[in-house]
């Protein structure tokens, strides 16, 4: 028998993983989508388990908007991205500093 | 331990160190191949939650489309990497601490004590007859028609907006305007001449 926290943990563990990515990636912005990415399966883990102990379909529901909204999120970070390599021939976030906010 | 345990522990250790090696990797590429591991392995715990339907997108969305759309990215960017790994041996410590915190206390708030097996049952599972997608269909086209709908519009402008983004105009290439194709008229094409048969 699997319990609901132990799905929780896994949800848990792999949101503070990507979390760390960001943290170790922070020159690379591929990864740091990446990590982006994760985290929004990391959240879908929490959403799935929790309509599967409740048995309630709202949660997958919601899963559903979540992997929609994800998928728009990674097709226009992506656009953006070729539109900066374009401009500047790199992506490394340090060189982005046009604003110089 | 039952083999539901054995699938759910080897299922969860694959699916941790897919996403540590998304993260760690020096190659995009990779990492890129490491995601499509993790969303692969996420969709087989999301079929031992009933969640059936929604592992088969996982892997069709993501792993087909998503991640096939990354891959384009960065094969086709062409990316000094070396530059990029500067500041991980720094950051290391402090993204560990954080993560690490983090994941303590959110232990707390999530842990067994809170949601463990007396707190919330595991639910019988469901009859041979029942269809996840059955089921998901009947409550998403009737109560959530509405965020159904919103949803679509977010995808639509979402295709708009990355094809504005990335579209180039290009001056020097040569192409047909259809509209002046269409709007011309056969007086400005032929000029019918009347004369008069010369005699030789």
């Amino acid at each position: 028998m699997i319990a609901l926290s132990d799905y929780l943990i896994l949800g848990a563990v792999l949101f503070c993983i990507s979390l760390a990515g960001i943290f170790l990636n922070r020159k690379n912005i591929i990864i740091i989508l990446m990590s982006i990415e994760l985290m929004l399966l990391a959240v879908n883990i929490n959403f799935v388990a929790f309509s599967h102990y409740l048995q309630d379909s709202a949660g997958q529901i919601f899963v559903f908007f979540i992997l929609t909204v994800a998928a728009a999120e990674a097709a226009i970070g992506l656009a953006i991205l070729i539109v900066l390599f374009r401009d500047k021939r790199t992506i490394n976030v340090s060189n982005l500093d046009s604003l110089k906010g | 331990m039952n083999i539901e345990q054995i699938l759910f522990y080897a299922f969860s250790t694959v699916l941790v160190m897919a996403a540590s090696a998304v993260i760690t990797v020096r190659n995009p590429v990779h990492a890129a191949l490491f995601l499509v591991l993790t969303f692969f392995t996420c969709a087989a715990i999301w079929l031992m939650l009933e969640a059936e339907f929604l592992a088969i997108v996982l892997v069709l969305v993501y792993v087909g489309a998503v991640m096939v759309l990354f891959l384009f990215v960065v094969m086709m960017l062409d990316i000094n990497v070396e530059p990029m790994r500067e500041g991980f041996i720094r950051y290391l410590p402090v993204g560990v601490f954080v993560a690490v915190v983090m994941l303590v206390e959110m232990a707390f708030v999530v842990g067994p004590q809170m949601f463990g097996l007396d707190k919330v049952a595991d639910p019988l599972p469901r009859a041979g007859d029942y269809s996840n997608t059955e089921a998901l269909g009947e409550i998403l086209y009737t109560v959530y028609a509405y965020p159904f709908e919103i949803a679509a519009t977010i995808l639509l402008i979402a295709i708009v907006a990355a094809i504005t983004l990335t579209m180039r105009r290009r001056p020097d290439s040569k192409y047909q305007n259809p509209a002046e194709q269409v709007r011309v008229r056969a007086e400005d094409r032929v000029r019918v001449v009347k004369m008069n048969a010369e005699n030789k």
